[in-house]
């Protein structure tokens, strides 16, 4: 059974419809990327997917569970959702915005576990030495952190409070938009490994690199419906590039000299993962 | 682990802070209540003041001069009582509203529970009289009793009353408006709160603008609020109204934490936005409405407090709700000790020293903090 599944689902809006009999399941222990051109329906999925609207036709359940019949603290124990936007009103500071993901979901844990769950979803944020300065003061890059380790602590809070009735979920929209390299490859190699820990986890991504390289299966959205999906090997074609994105890229060419090019060193085949993770990857530099 | 402990110990001394705040705000409201209490037209030192207050709280009254008694336990207990509640409930609004909002420029006006008081009491100022007269006499007529209300009586009785009902109606006009399939849109409310303001304003103009000279006077002083009305029965009508916002506002404040995030993520933390939405709404047009119905408009207290408050100790509403209404209170009933000896023996509307003394403040506040109260 899927920890996370969507079933035919259709979501109009003003006459138009944004997503058209969408099909898709990410199982306990999986992490799929869903990628697509802008406007191709991918963060209103996400929102269908979270439960914040809901879709006009199909249905959305985790763990077998049609989530149209629970009421919203029941979603947060098992699914967190780290957001596009990190806009906070008023002058939180960077330890209270990463409580109120552990103290909703949380509130029947002992102050220690909860203190411990902070700390790890600080520390997996790479923002412990932000914890006491105000929200509205960091920068871009550390905000995503901040609204990341939150999220962490929300899922991990959520781990240690539910009945198991449903594997956890976590659901990123963008997560890496507005991070450098370095905590780009650190949120999703952190996202990775929840995914091994049993966490069902869906990730837009707009880098196809990155996509290839962490995506255990790729969907690609395109105009509301899925134009392709299954291991990146399957799914990243020329064909793909030139009718999806629109773009004249190829799959795995090396481009004519002298122009340089980066591309992160992460992209080892899933069964190889595992036996990497001990490794320092090397930079392609 | 070191590190551990030390966060332990962090956190421990944060909420010790909060602890602080109260208890100094406290100290404060009791502080500006004896001053208050002591100020008039016949001063009193402090320690009679408690002296008076500790008698009649133990039940020796007897023991107290009969002068005393009426002019601390009399006139000026209600009064004080008033203030904390009036003031309290402004700046508890002012804060829920911001929240709401998630804008720290949002007052307790916003959700047109203000304009459609005013409009209600222009309306009973300006109209209450034939009204009254023409109910009177079609009551009279129906039943073949005597009119209840003669000719000379005025409507007053009725204000506070017109004034409330003004209010509630205003907001839950607004939030139909700005309600679709179950969801409020919070851009909506404000905006139709804007029209839906503008449109109260010109029927209270126009009212002003039809009324006479008497009537004209009696607008205008209501309009910039008072205290001045405060008796026994006004602290226990309004009671019921006031106190039980102030003990509901706890149970809103983690929802509201959450709504700072925004409204999406609120409920992805698992918290049923709408129904926070509903009772902030509901919370605020009550203590609001009751606010106004007793003492006028009075402006800036819901907007300063807050923002105050989280200069001194950050957003959490947590703290910031039970720290506003404290504060609110305190500063309400200073105001109006002002208020009475500035220009002693006549009294000043509370109403523009609040806004006298807040708007500079605010200004002082947005130019020098700015930065750390906005995004």
């Amino acid at each position: 059974m899927s920890a996370l599944e969507a079933r035919g689902v259709h979501l109009a809006a003003g006459g138009r419809s944004l997503v058209e009999a969408v099909d898709l399941s990410v199982a306990a222990g999986e992490m799929v990327v869903v990628a697509g051109p802008n406007g191709a329906g991918k963060s209103t999925l996400l929102r269908l997917l979270a439960g914040e609207a809901r879709p006009t036709r199909g249905h959305v359940l985790y763990g077998g569970a049609d989530i149209a019949d629970l009421p919203p603290w029941r979603l947060a124990l098992v699914r967190a959702v780290l957001p596009q936007s990190a806009h906070v009103a008023f002058p939180f500071r960077v330890h209270e915005v990463v409580q109120l993901g552990i103290d909703g979901v949380g509130r029947k844990l002992p102050r220690a576990a909860r203190a411990d769950i902070m700390t790890g979803a600080l520390e997996a944020g790479d923002v412990l030495h932000l914890r006491d300065r105000l929200y509205q003061t960091l920068s871009g890059g550390e905000r995503q952190r901040v609204q990341f380790a939150r999220v962490l602590g929300q899922l991990r809070a959520g781990m240690r409070t539910a009945d198991a009735a449903s594997a956890p979920i976590l659901l990123l929209d963008e997560p890496v938009s507005s991070l450098d390299l370095k905590h780009q490859s650190a949120l999703l190699r952190a996202a990775h490994r929840l995914s091994r820990e049993g966490v069902a986890v869906l990730a837009i991504l707009h880098d196809l690199n990155l996509a290839a390289a962490f995506g255990d299966r790729l969907v690609v959205l395109n105009r509301g419906r899925v134009a392709a999906r299954g291991t990146p090997v399957e799914v990243l074609t020329d064909a793909l590039l030139h009718t999806v994105f629109e773009v004249p890229f190829r799959v795995g060419a090396v481009p004519p000299a002298p122009v340089p090019f980066v591309l992160p060193f992460e992209d080892a085949p899933p069964a190889e993962k595992a036996a990497m993770s001990h490794r320092q990857p090397s930079r392609a530099d | 682990m070191a590190s551990a402990a030390a966060r332990d110990e962090r956190s421990f001394l944060a909420r010790h802070g909060g602890v602080g705040l109260m208890a100094a705000l406290v100290l404060l409201v009791l502080a500006a209540s004896v001053v208050s209490m002591g100020t008039g037209a016949v001063p009193l030192p402090p320690e009679r003041v408690v002296r008076v207050l500790w008698l009649a709280a133990t039940g020796a009254p007897d023991a107290i001069s009969a002068g005393d008694r009426l002019v601390v336990i009399g006139i000026r207990l209600p009064r004080t009582l008033l203030g904390l509640m009036v003031g309290g409930a402004l700046a508890v609004s002012g804060a829920l509203m911001q929240g709401l909002f998630r804008n720290p420029l949002a007052d307790p006006g916003l959700a047109g529970v203000s304009s459609g008081a005013a409009l209600a009491a222009a309306l009973v100022i300006v109209l209450g009289q034939p009204i009254v007269t023409f109910a009177a006499a079609a009551l009279s007529s129906w039943t073949g009793a005597a009119p209840a209300l003669q000719g000379g009586g005025t409507p007053f009785a009725l204000l506070p009353l017109a004034a409330f009902g003004g209010g509630l109606l205003v907001t839950l006009l607004l939030y139909a408006l700005s309600t679709r399939n179950g969801e409020t849109r919070i851009a909506t409310l404000l905006l139709a709160g804007v029209a839906i303001g503008a449109l109260t304003g010109a029927v209270t103009g126009l009212l002003s603008y039809i009324s006479d000279d008497r009537q004209l006077r009696d607008l205008t002083f209501w309009s910039l609020g008072s205290l001045g009305g405060a008796t026994w029965d006004r602290v226990v009508t309004v009671a019921p109204a006031i106190l039980p916002v102030f003990l509901a506002v706890p149970f809103l404040a983690r929802g509201l934490n959450a709504l700072a995030l925004g409204e999406a993520e609120a409920f992805h933390l698992g918290f049923a936005v709408q129904r926070i939405k509903r009772a902030t709404l509901f919370l605020v047009s009550v203590a609001v409405g009751a606010a106004v119905a007793t003492s006028g408009v009075i402006g800036f207290v819901g907007l300063v407090v807050p923002h105050l408050l989280r200069l001194l100790h950050g957003a959490d509403h947590r703290t910031l709700l039970p720290a506003s209404a404290l504060l609110g209170g305190a500063l309400l009933v200073g105001a109006d000790s002002l208020a009475r000896t500035v220009v002693a023996p006549a009294e000043l509307p509370i109403g523009i020293l609040t806004a006298v003394l807040g708007a500079p403040f605010f200004l002082w506040l947005l130019l020098a903090r700015g930065r750390d109260l906005s995004a």
